[in-house]
């Protein structure tokens, strides 16, 4: 039975080299994609839905780290979860991180007995899904884990106003006064009760800055102030609807969040 | 020891300083006590108890009066808005402690033997310090070289200790420095993709795997001599940086391009070893490797009247799009600090948007061009 995979590498040989390895170590694998940047793998595995994805974590675009994350909010529901593989040459944190959640990851150069060792990890995983339901709840488990653990970028102090400049002027909107921040691209929209702003600054760089005591991420791209959300309503497929105190629109945590509205 | 507790800065309760302050300062003043009145109950045939008294509370009086001074006027100083290293080791200079010292020691004694006058029940007109204009000038003198064999005392040791404070953090300072900048250049991401590439060309294209390892030998002699010597010649700059990005380019593929413009008349010029290699890596690292398409690295020389300019552009993301990370701007750090080393104000560095609508980053260094004759 040939096992669909996808592999994102943005070195050209290191991915042809990975791929060579598979074809022996695997040889029922088919690769159905190889890509070189993150959101070709997004978008690919999306539409290809292999069983397993080899993430490479540095690549341009996005990481391996954000392309597992958006797989598990945008991922069809009830369809089996695809084994995440990740590779990384050197990142102490995030390596640690794997570790510890028992994720299956790879350190670059790939020792030829460390891939086998892996491939029989994930064909056992496999063969123990085909008889029980799919792994997701435990994928989401980890990825949360991983995802809150902090891997390189320290933290860059609080943020108390945002500066926000259009044409000739530039705007201080107190963090405060934020109902909920909203990637687009590389800015992020910052809404408030009245108003809206753009920054030139991704989530990513952002997220750091903010007390997440107060600020909590509820999707990739998107973090609310907590006293602003009235309510959460929560669907079949997993995902939670939230209705906010300031604004009229309707907010979606993803399911990787989702587990942060739960009565008390 | 407890003065080493106090230089290895680790932190104390308040209560602690205090007492700890308190042992510094008696440490000092009751041996002086001792020694004074043992001098005069030698000299005067007075009783040793009573001249132990009237020492001590002239001694303590006298080293108040300095201290407080010591410590007021350079507080006073730094209030002021003069800030030296001395002011904040609580030192006002000669100048203002001199005649302090005087008038501390004309005051702490009269004051100091009325105290004692008081506690010893009164008996002035029997003692030699009161009476006997002689042996009150003497007692004076004495007890002014004391005071100003103490005020030393105090002065050059807290000199010491900061010196030795000092040092310490410059050599640690200097040795952190030195490590990333080593760090910085054997980073370990770059050091095992490059690795991982090798691997992979080994078994593919062993003939190209040679080219990649010898180019990698280059780059790690000449990333591990660095440090060291002084200077070499240009083409061997534009030769070193050409390893670096050659590895890059076997590692990236396609998505890196490079250009290299050197004029031969300036291939011999000499200049500090690796002094590129930051704002070439910071091009690949944070302009060029988050990019999906990649881009291309341009790497020229130019001279300008007596300067020589150095350019590294990229077509990466750009600077205003790069998230300010410690690895670039320790790069750029270090950069800045080697020309300033070597050069003083008369070298610069400076990042700029690139011109142009390919978008990235120009960064641009102008060393003196002093040394050109042959």
């Amino acid at each position: 039975m040939t096992v669909r995979a996808l592999i994102a590498e943005d070195e050209p040989l290191l991915l042809e080299g990975l791929r060579a390895e598979l074809r022996t170590a695997w040889p029922e694998l088919d690769v159905v994609a190889a890509v070189h940047d993150g959101d070709s793998a997004l978008q690919q595995a999306l539409q290809q839905r292999p069983a397993v994805c080899f993430l490479d974590i540095r690549m341009p675009g996005a990481s391996g780290l954000e392309v597992a994350q958006a797989l598990a909010e945008d991922w069809p529901a009830g369809e089996p979860f695809p084994l995440l593989v990740f590779i990384s040459a050197y990142d102490q944190y995030a390596l640690q991180a794997f570790e510890a959640q028992a994720v299956d990851y790879l350190v670059k150069p790939v020792q030829s007995e460390r891939l086998a060792a892996c491939v029989q990890r994930l064909r056992a995983r496999l063969a123990e899904r085909a008889s029980s339901s799919g792994p997701l709840p435990q994928t989401l488990e980890q990825l949360r884990a991983l995802l809150a653990t902090p891997t390189g970028t320290a933290p860059t102090g609080r943020l108390d106003v945002i500066q926000a400049g259009s044409g000739n002027t530039v705007h201080m909107v107190p963090v405060d006064d934020v109902v909920y921040f909203e990637a687009a691209d590389k800015y992020v929209r910052v809404v408030t009760a009245d108003k809206e702003h753009l920054i030139r600054m991704s989530l990513r760089d952002l997220l750091p800055q903010l007390d997440a005591q107060r600020f909590w991420q509820v999707h990739r791209g998107t973090v609310v102030r907590a006293r602003s959300i009235v309510s959460a309503l929560r669907h079949e497929s997993g995902k939670v609807t939230l209705t906010l105190r300031e604004r009229p629109e309707r907010l979606t945590a993803s399911r990787l969040y989702a587990h942060l509205f739960k009565g008390m | 020891m407890i003065p080493a507790s106090t230089a290895a800065g680790a932190p104390l309760s308040p209560l602690h300083r205090v007492l700890l302050w308190l042992w510094h300062e008696l440490r000092v003043g009751v041996p002086i006590a001792l020694v004074a009145s043992t001098f005069v109950s030698v000299m005067f045939q007075d009783p040793w108890v009573r001249t132990l008294i009237y020492s001590l509370c002239i001694g303590l009086s006298i080293q108040l009066l300095i201290e407080a001074g010591r410590y007021g006027l350079s507080a006073w100083m730094l209030q002021r808005g003069t800030a030296t290293e001395a002011l904040h080791n609580h030192w006002p200079g000669w100048a203002w402690m001199l005649p302090w010292c005087i008038g501390a020691a004309l005051i702490g004694y009269f004051g100091g033997s009325l105290l004692a006058d008081w506690l010893t029940g009164g008996q002035r007109t029997q003692s030699p310090f009161g009476t006997n204009l002689r042996a009150l000038s003497l007692i004076l003198m004495f007890s002014l070289g004391f005071t100003l064999a103490a005020v030393w005392f105090f002065y050059s040791r807290s000199r010491m200790l900061t010196l030795q404070t000092m040092t310490e953090a410059a050599e640690r300072s200097a040795a952190e420095s030195q490590l990333m900048l080593l760090q910085s250049q054997l980073e370990p991401h770059m050091l095992f993709n490059t690795l991982a590439n090798l691997r992979v060309l080994i078994g593919t294209d062993p003939a190209r795997a040679q080219a990649m390892l010898d180019r990698l030998i280059a780059f790690l002699r000449a990333t591990l001599a660095a440090s060291r010597s002084g200077s070499h010649a240009l083409s061997d700059e534009f030769e070193r940086i050409a390893d670096y990005l050659a590895l890059m380019a076997v590692r990236m593929g396609p998505r890196l391009s490079v250009q290299v413009d050197l004029p031969a008349a300036l291939r011999t010029l000499p200049v500090p070893p690796l002094l590129l290699q930051p704002l070439v890596e910071n091009s690949i690292r944070h302009a060029l490797e988050p990019k999906v398409q990649g881009g291309r690295i341009d790497l020229s020389a130019t001279c300008e009247a007596d300067t020589l300019v150095l350019r590294v552009r990229d077509t990466g993301i750009g600077v205003a799009n790069v998230p300010p990370s410690n690895g670039t701007k320790f790069g750029l750090r270090q950069v800045r600090e080697r020309l300033a080393t070597l050069y003083g104000s008369r070298a610069s560095l400076s990042l700029e948007p690139a011109p142009g609508d390919e978008g990235g980053t120009l960064a641009t260094v102008r060393l003196p061009l002093q040394q050109s004759a042959p």
